[in-house]
């Protein structure tokens, strides 16, 4: 759809054939600006990863204006003098510390993502196909709640943590997340697609409510599974509040907590494992892009 | 024979949404909903001794210097912040609308997205301190000014630190959603108006815009409540108490809940969870106008 929407476009303007060559220099000009633009969005990521293999020394150098207030600036180099891998070294082979912190982060990731995905499909499903008293209300309630800030609901959900006696658990961040509203909303909106003849014909040729939705249902729920699981992916990796909030253990911390402790002075290993607790989102968002789209996308759309 | 009635009521078609809802219901219900109204009876209560105070921790939260200053500068952020992002996301969302190819700087403008916040706080140091490279570049542009370069996380220039950094990483998303709201034009209407000889300028200002007002509408209500998530960059760059321009609300929430706060926490979480409570249902309703309009 989008794409021939997209051709159905060119083609008009090449029609306007009297302006072409105007309309060719305007066209790169437009394509130059954004380029430009756009690479101003990779560029922090760029610099942490060339931080990764200025040596120590170097990097002391560069970085010194920073924390003794002197008269100079920073100085950056993207190729080093003696590029080195002693920092890669460091924290892969002398800092179990560091391993600890990432299996945090990819265990609180892939726990709530797998019970999300138990819990959020059946009620999306529920919410799509039937039509039941209070379904609207319900319904507004998921989604209000799928749009309220943490700030919010952050006492409510330490009243029940502490009751529960999870407080300083990795329990207390997974459980609330697990029954977080936003992907029963964006699963919701790929069984909204199906027919009810559909629906209506299997139940006439004796399918049980149960068959409907294993055999019809999910095969249809892939897409908005997948953009729920990139979208909670990238955004389960960066939380923060709540482990702030109820992690006060520092072993229990996932790398966002983690990162930031790193002293300047140890900028080298800050770099690397930076660029560690990047590779996984990254990786996610190369390969979900199309999902991670269609998800921002739905997520926008009136019921 | 009423025993199989009543399972045919509860398992038949009509029923089985229950069970599908279940699991995710009680959650909602454990970990949202209920523990919501213990807190909205806690707002009228003492901490410790549990007394009725009426709406005594209202009247403290109101008169209290701190919360008056975070929802100050929360709602100054979000004015500033706002219209940056819609505009500028619109402009460049209408921007690649016209090129063909346009994935690859769609990806661009979404990769920070996939940038934890945490991985690139060493960048934002290291670009807007008083050293840093943003003085670096003004300084080879000399236009540093006479008292000498600004540190800008502890000055006003705090505040533009975190706008900053929040379109910085909201403006793929939105130029995603505009994009999306662009191409769900019907192309005969654009064609037909090009046909007419009318202009790009004019073909965005008469035939786009008007039809994106409902995307505008969405984008707004998303984007306010996805600010909330810059205190983030606010916390991981500045800590519990940074510079008075940029303390918001959700300093303040931390904050209290590190002091154990509560009766204040309770009344502020009631106070704001009412008015997103409005935006939302504001939002529901356009989704609804919408709807019927199309």
């Amino acid at each position: 759809m989008r794409i021939k929407a997209n051709t159905n476009h060119s083609t008009i303007i090449s029609r306007t054939g009297g302006l072409r060559p105007a309309r060719q220099i305007q066209t790169n000009i437009r394509k130059i600006c954004l380029f430009s633009l756009a690479i101003f969005f990779f560029l922090p990521a760029i610099l942490v990863l060339s931080g990764t293999i200025i040596s120590r020394y170097e990097l002391a150098e560069c970085l010194t204006p920073l924390t003794t207030g002197a008269e100079e600036f920073i100085a950056w180099k993207f190729f080093p003098r003696y590029p080195t891998f002693e920092h890669y070294a460091r924290v892969l082979f002398y800092t179990p510390q560091f391993f600890v912190v990432f299996w945090n982060s990819m265990k609180i990731v892939v726990l709530v993502l797998a019970g999300q995905l138990f819990l959020a499909v059946p009620a999306a499903w529920a919410f799509a196909v039937y039509r039941f008293r209070f379904r609207n209300i319900l319904f507004t309630l998921y989604v209000v709640l799928m749009l309220m800030p943490f700030q919010v609901t952050m006492l409510s959900n330490y009243l029940v943590l502490d009751g529960l006696h999870l407080v300083n658990t990795h329990g207390a961040i997974i459980l609330p997340a697990i029954f977080s509203t936003f992907p029963v909303f964006l699963i919701y909106r790929g069984f909204c697609a199906l027919p009810e003849s559909i629906i209506d014909a299997a139940r006439v040729d004796g399918a049980g409510e149960w068959t409907i939705f294993w055999r019809i249902g999910l095969p249809l729920a892939s897409n908005g599974i997948l953009s729920a699981m990139v979208l909670g992916f990238l955004e389960y990796w960066n939380l923060m509040e709540q482990p702030l909030a109820f992690l006060e253990d520092k072993s229990l911390w996932p790398l966002s907590l983690y990162l930031p402790e790193i002293h300047l002075d140890q900028a080298g290993y800050s770099f690397v494992a930076s660029v560690i607790t990047l590779i996984p989102p990254v990786f996610v968002f190369l390969i979900g892009q199309e999902y991670l789209e269609r998800g921002i996308v739905a997520s926008a759309l009136k019921e | 024979m009423r025993a199989t009635k009543n399972r045919q009521r509860l398992f038949g078609s009509r029923n089985a949404w229950i069970w599908f809802l279940l699991p995710s219901g009680i959650g909602v219900l454990i970990f949202v909903c209920l523990p919501f109204l213990d807190v909205i009876r806690r707002s009228f209560l003492t901490v410790v001794t549990q007394e009725w105070v009426g709406i005594h921790n209202y009247q403290l939260i109101f008169k209290n210097q701190a919360f008056l200053l975070a929802v100050k500068n929360t709602l100054r952020f979000t004015a500033v912040c706002l219209p940056v992002l819609i505009g500028l996301g619109l402009f460049l969302a209408v921007q690649l609308s016209r090129l063909q190819k346009i994935q690859f700087l769609k990806s661009c403008f979404l990769f920070p997205m996939a940038m934890p916040a945490a991985a690139i706080v060493l960048v934002w140091r290291m670009v807007f301190s008083k050293q840093g490279f943003l003085n670096l570049l003004l300084n080879s542009l000399h236009l540093i000014p006479e008292s000498g370069p600004v540190d800008y996380m502890s000055t006003n220039a705090a505040f533009w630190v975190l706008v900053f950094s929040y379109v910085w990483k909201n403006l793929g998303y939105t130029i995603v959603l505009w994009l999306a709201g662009i191409f769900s034009i019907p192309t005969d209407i654009l064609d037909a108006a090009r046909v007419d000889g009318a202009s790009e300028q004019q073909c965005f200002w008469q035939v786009i815009f008007p039809n994106l007002k409902g995307t505008l509408y969405t984008i707004t209500v998303l984007s306010f409540l996805n600010s909330f998530k810059v205190f983030r960059e606010a916390y991981l760059v500045a800590g519990s108490y940074p510079h008075e321009s940029m303390y918001l609300l959700q300093h303040l929430f931390n904050n209290w809940f590190v002091n154990l706060e509560l009766d204040k926490m309770a009344a502020a979480a009631v106070c704001v969870g009412t008015v997103l409570f409005l935006f939302i249902l504001l939002l529901q309703r356009f989704w609804d106008q919408d709807g019927k309009e199309a």
